[in-house]
């Protein structure tokens, strides 16, 4: 789960981050407002949830409190890459020396957290990594242990950093080590952390990302979630325990597994068709839960024709189609369907589908061209 | 021969009371693996299964009474963490956990507190491990493969047993499947189980299952072009996956454009893999 800017940057400054003076206005005349309580120039930021948001004109300088008023309405009533600005951040601007990149995250093959930094601070260290990765100085932290003085000191030095930053620099580094350790975060990170004229290191933005698995210890971070970020249907899934994912394609799939309904997809690309969707119904596949995904599927306008794989395992496959069947009486779709059904009794299970005048099919690759058929025959 | 479980896999169930614990342990039992103990914190004492299994307050107590050496994990994800620490400090070498949904950073603490122990893990967010024929631990069904000659590794669940299924078909039986996990942090990768099977006689070909996400399958596409003598086939899925977004497991996601299946198979074909188009395939590209 993304954070805002300004979510981001105020649980920094609560463990010692030096963030600019500002608030979060809803309103260009709140934002007007706290452009007057900070006086002097401000810079006005849209808070969505993705990049670019310079680049897309949502980040503005405004020199008097009647431009932030009218900068803000603007940026208010834009769209950035399809989100809403609903709130913008309007904060004291600052006179940048040097830009500094400091963020951390997992790695997944070191199996340890990585700080990392680099003295090319305010571009995407993506960017970076691929232009000059000589220019990221990377620490891995043993979890056990914690982010250690020698290790933000090592970092400072890594990046030439003068030696007066060196004790404010390594207490924001030990700082944002603890928001994203006491956050469950899977990315804590500044860019640009900034050196400004007059002597001062103050975090310019801020990002955080907090693991989805562990927000059930974290119920103050969950409330936080921007749900414009989240297509409708996904919010939707999430209450049913369904993992769903809307794309662009018009055959649904309804599958039990998230590598299966991954394979489900590609293989609907392989033969010619576009997936709708990526959604893993989970072990069960009761009435209720086929039910609740036929609904999500079909709320997509999309959808031309919907593709049920089940694997029945542990699940047997005569209690899975007596759950479509029953989620179908409910939900009464229109849609035509495609079921294949296999592993442990699976020809009762297709035989009770087939009696219900259903599709059925028994291989994969079967399965998809008939989906497909459907699609291109309609 | 096998790897990892076999018949003197003495098995202990952390969470053995609880709905999925019960079940897996009765369908374990059923298919032949000795389940010595189960342990669920405040049910010491108790009996079940029809008084065939013991149940223990900790895995101390359990390991001393019972000489448990693997333990297969079923609690949820907030106690998971906990019961791997406990496994581990009890002296059990080999640990399942099945369990789905663990934060990431507690699973980072678990994997170094592991490795400094020399404790394997397998998972967790995993199916477990089956050797036909002779010990199931976790969930795989037992009745979709035979004892055979094909190793099968993968991240994930049921399109695991898919490609057993199609193997089952076609007349093939497997020597042991094991599933590692879909979680970006896990205990055992491909490499290590790749390398049990390169040595296990009886494994003559290798099935390895991937998606999206990681770098681990082009790890084991370079461990496989210099050190596997034995045949491997593979599947990826997650070709049509949109990038940034999890596409239901916690592992699999395209991050910063690294990671597609595209790359993988890539990887993976120039070591020599064979790469199948649709888990279906995998047979006929095994039999070639």
């Amino acid at each position: 789960m993304k954070l805002h800017e300004y979510q981001s940057k105020l649980i920094f400054s609560r463990y010692g981050v030096p963030i600019p003076k500002g608030r979060v206005a809803a309103t260009a005349g709140e934002a007007k407002q706290i452009a007057e309580e900070l006086g002097g120039r401000v810079v006005i930021k849209s808070q969505v949830l993705v990049g670019g948001r310079g680049k897309a004109g949502g980040i503005r300088l405004a020199k008097s409190p009647k431009e932030a008023e009218d900068l803000a309405t603007q940026i208010l009533g834009m769209e950035i890459k399809g989100l809403p600005v609903r709130k913008v951040l309007v904060d004291e601007a600052v006179n940048i020396r040097s830009e500094i990149y400091l963020g951390i995250t997992n790695d997944r093959n070191m199996h340890r957290p990585v700080i990392m930094a680099s003295a090319a601070g305010g571009v995407e260290i993506e960017e970076v990594a691929q232009q000059s990765p000589e220019k990221i100085i990377k620490i891995y932290i043993d979890p056990l242990l914690g982010l250690r003085d020698f290790q933000a000191r090592d970092i400072a030095t890594g990046i030439d950093l003068p030696r007066e930053f060196w004790r404010p620099f390594m207490e924001i580094a030990n700082a944002l080590w603890k928001a994203y350790s006491d956050s469950d975060a899977t990315l804590a990170e500044i860019n640009p952390l900034v050196i400004t004229s007059d002597q001062r290191i103050i975090a310019l933005d801020g990002k955080m990302i907090i693991d989805d698995n562990a927000l059930f210890r974290h119920p103050d971070l969950a409330d936080l979630r921007d749900r414009d970020a989240e297509a409708p249907a996904e919010i939707e899934a999430r209450k049913y325990g369904l993992s769903y994912i809307q794309l662009d394609g018009q055959i649904g799939c309804m599958v039990n597994g998230a590598g299966l309904a991954m394979a489900t997809m590609d293989i609907i690309k392989l033969y010619g068709g576009e997936p709708a969707n990526f959604l893993d119904i989970g072990g069960g596949a009761g009435s209720e839960k086929v039910s609740a995904a036929f609904r999500i599927i079909l709320s997509d306008p999309n959808v031309k024709a919907v593709l049920i794989n089940i694997f029945g395992g542990i699940t047997r496959c005569d209690e899975v189609a007596r759950g479509i069947l029953s989620a179908i009486a409910e939900v009464k779709p229109k849609t035509p369907m495609v079921v294949r059904l296999v592993g442990t009794n699976a020809e009762e299970g297709r035989r009770l589908l087939a009696d219900a005048h259903m599709e059925t099919a028994e291989t994969l690759v079967e399965a998809a061209q008939k989906a497909v058929a459907v699609v291109k025959g309609a | 021969m096998s790897i990892l479980i076999n018949k003197n896999t003495r098995l202990l169930i952390q969470g053995i009371t609880g709905h999925e614990g019960l079940f897996h342990t009765q369908q374990m039992m059923d298919y032949g693996t000795n389940v010595v103990a189960g342990v669920t914190p405040g049910k010491g004492g108790e009996w079940v299964l029809n008084g065939k299994i013991p149940v223990f307050d900790s895995v101390k107590i359990a390991v001393e009474v019972t000489g448990a050496n693997t333990s297969v994990i079923f609690v949820p994800a907030k106690f998971a963490p906990d019961a791997m620490y406990e496994a581990a400090d009890a002296g059990i070498t080999l640990i399942f956990c099945i369990t789905e949904g663990i934060p990431v950073q507690d699973m980072m603490r678990v994997r170094n507190y592991l490795d400094q122990k020399e404790v394997r893990l397998i998972g967790p967010n995993c199916p477990g491990a089956l050797t036909p024929g002779e010990s199931k631990v976790g969930i795989i069904p037992g009745n979709i493969t035979f004892p055979g000659s094909v190793g099968v590794i993968s991240r994930s669940g049921t399109l695991t047993y898919e490609v057993l299924y199609a193997l089952m078909h076609a007349d093939m039986g497997v020597s042991t499947c094991v599933g590692i996990g879909g979680d970006p942090i896990n205990g055992t990768g491909f490499i290590d189980i790749l390398e049990m099977l390169e040595v296990d006689p009886r494994t003559e070909q290798v099935v390895m299952i991937g998606e999206i996400g990681g770098q681990g399958e082009e790890q084991a596409a370079d461990f496989i072009a210099s050190n596997m003598t034995k045949p491997v086939v593979s599947f990826i899925a997650g070709q049509t996956a949109p990038p940034g977004k999890r596409m239901g497991h916690a592992g699999a996601i395209i991050e910063g454009g690294a990671g597609t299946a595209k790359e993988k198979v890539a990887a993976l074909e120039s070591a020599g893999v064979r790469v199948a188009k649709h888990p279906e395939e995998i047979p006929d590209l095994l039999r070639q």
